[in-house]
């Protein structure tokens, strides 16, 4: 009962205080953008009457930094939003008229997570989405796996958001938003480590991404997607960013599903027996 | 209890009772830990050592919490609700029916006179509007017990006035109220008991309403007082001091002043008058708590 209630508060609070309305505008103001794109490459198409094929993979190319993009966004909009709602309560005393209420501390915890999980699911469905919807519409383009690689890209904003809650009943919102943001910027070049020493063939760089990414296995979960959403023809082209040099495997997912859920278990725990 | 906070001890030694349905005082000086005991008993804070039961319950226990209210020092709450959506929320928290909580609003809305402002955000609430809104979602399911963290702290002579009022109606509904203040008049027009802490131990407690027996500020105006005289008043008095005719003592209770006149008489003294008052809470405190350390 408490989490359902806390759930609703959180998602309330967001679109009250416009922090969900704008982060969706930046979503359609982001898809608008990709629109215009793909709009003025494919009439650049028609005056240079590109072969069907080339056109399929450059939309298709195109797609996918479109997709990155969308993946980078919600990972970002889940920490901004997240970063202040344990630690900022905490630090402000709004929590003691709270946790002082019949509920145990682990309902507020994970109240405000489905709440956040809510907010970030309709982010990822309607940016992920308008995104393939768009270049469906314009380009005749559409991502293998379309489905699986939205679902990957949820998971990516979900350990993103465990990661911030478990930092956050530690630290002030400040400290908590530098940890967060320094992690995913970790994975982030872990995962390009990885991606050129599959051109570099150097296993020295292999083991330097491979660790990164355990530390902080985000950027690990996008590269899973990318491979499932490629075509395996654009997969094998060596001069994408995206091409399948280095793939992330099931195991690398399992572990990522399992580091969200420690995460998110040690700030319940940490949340229940600190002092508030 | 005790609490430590590394090498600092914010609680030596908690040590105390509430009688049921009494409205108890809670005081001491800034630092002196009074708002980490209350956070103590609420479970916000766990204890480094000791235990507290409130209801024969384990202090900070979920089925303790349901009968337990709490206006915190400084509260602040979803400033972006209105006083209504902010108690609805409260009382979903303390797990009311939706029912019950739409009868129930309006009624501590009424209470706390917040009902003009009903469709305010909280946000653009004063001070004195934000401890009546905090006030009433401490009373929204009709706790048992109430832990008021200075509930008067912003409000103007009307807002205590009120808020005075309903915590004594607290009391006649049998509720107990745990008042921690520093505003030692409302404390005295309002307690039954009160418990002093010093250093993060309860040093006295007393009954508000045998305080003026207990203690007797006395004023004497008398010719011919020896210093004999003065000396031989230890066994009824506490303090006492000449200056010219007149003689200031705190007896230990009225009763003893019988024994003093008599013994004044005694010695030799003529007494011109004797005008007894009763000692103030803020004397009471100045003297348990000693002089001003410049906490």
């Amino acid at each position: 009962m408490g989490c359902w209630v806390m759930a609703g508060i959180t998602f309330r609070e967001a679109a009250r205080k416009k922090i969900l309305w704008t982060a969706l505008l930046a979503g359609l103001g982001f898809l608008a953008l990709f629109g215009i794109a793909l709009h003025y490459q494919i009439e650049d198409f028609g005056a240079h009457s590109s072969a069907p094929f080339i056109r399929y993979q450059i939309l298709s190319a195109m797609l996918m930094v479109g997709l990155y993009v969308v993946d980078l966004l919600a990972v970002v909009m889940t920490i901004l939003t997240s970063v202040d709602t344990i630690s900022g309560e905490i630090s402000s005393g709004t929590i003691h008229a709270i946790a002082t209420k019949p509920i145990p501390r682990w309902q507020i915890l994970i109240g405000k997570w489905i709440g956040f999980v809510g907010m970030i699911a309709g982010f990822v469905a309607l940016t992920f989405g308008g995104t393939i919807a768009v270049a469906y519409w314009m380009g005749g383009v559409m991502p293998e796996n379309a489905f699986h690689g939205a679902l990957l890209v949820f998971l990516e904003c979900l350990l993103a958001l465990s990661v911030t809650f478990m930092f956050g009943t530690w630290f002030s919102t400040l400290t908590n938003g530098v940890i967060v943001i320094g992690l995913h910027g970790l994975a982030f070049m872990g995962g390009w480590l990885e991606q050129m020493s599959g051109f570099t063939e150097s296993a020295r760089l292999v083991a330097v991404g491979v660790v990164t990414s355990l530390i902080m296995p985000s950027e690990s979960i996008w590269r899973r997607a990318a491979f499932e959403m490629q075509t395996p023809l654009a997969g094998s082209l060596p001069f994408s960013p995206f091409a399948n040099v280095s793939i992330p495997s099931p195991t690398m997912i399992g572990y990522a599903s399992f580091y969200l859920l420690v995460a998110l278990g040690i700030a319940v725990y940490h949340f229940h027996w600190r002092d508030l | 209890m005790r609490k430590e906070y590394g090498n600092k001890v914010a609680v030596r030694k908690l040590s105390l009772m509430v009688p049921l349905g009494s409205i108890f005082g809670f005081l001491g000086p800034n630092g002196a830990g009074k708002s980490t005991s209350i956070k103590m008993l609420l479970g916000l804070v766990k204890p480094t050592s000791g235990e507290a039961f409130v209801l024969g319950e384990r202090a900070g226990d979920v089925a303790v919490r349901r009968k337990i209210g709490f206006l915190p020092e400084h509260f602040r709450f979803y400033d972006w609700l209105t006083p209504a959506e902010l108690l609805r929320l409260h009382g979903r928290l303390c797990g009311m029916a939706a029912a019950k909580l739409r009868e129930r609003i309006p009624v501590m809305l009424d209470l706390v006179g917040l009902t003009p402002h009903r469709d305010k955000r909280v946000h653009d609430f004063s001070k004195g509007m934000m401890q009546r809104i905090g006030l009433a979602q401490a009373l929204i399911h009709e706790p048992e017990i109430i832990f008021l963290d200075e509930p008067t702290s912003g409000l103007d002579p009307m807002g205590r006035r009120l808020v005075r009022d309903v915590i004594r109606a607290q009391r006649e509904r049998g509720a107990t109220v745990f008042l921690n203040s520093h505003l030692l008049s409302e404390v005295e027009v309002t307690c039954d008991n009160v418990a002093f802490l010093k250093d993060g131990e309860v040093v006295a407690a007393k009954d508000l309403h045998a305080l003026g027996e207990a203690e007797v500020h006395v004023v004497v105006r008398a010719r011919q007082l020896s210093p004999q005289a003065i000396a031989g008043l230890a066994p009824w008095t506490t303090a006492a001091s000449v200056e010219g005719e007149q003689l200031t003592m705190t007896a230990r209770s009225s009763d003893v002043l019988p024994h003093v006149v008599r013994h004044l008489a005694a010695s030799g003294a003529d007494i011109y008058s004797l005008i007894p008052a009763r000692a103030s809470l803020e004397d009471l405190f100045v003297r348990i708590m000693g002089e001003d350390r410049g906490l």
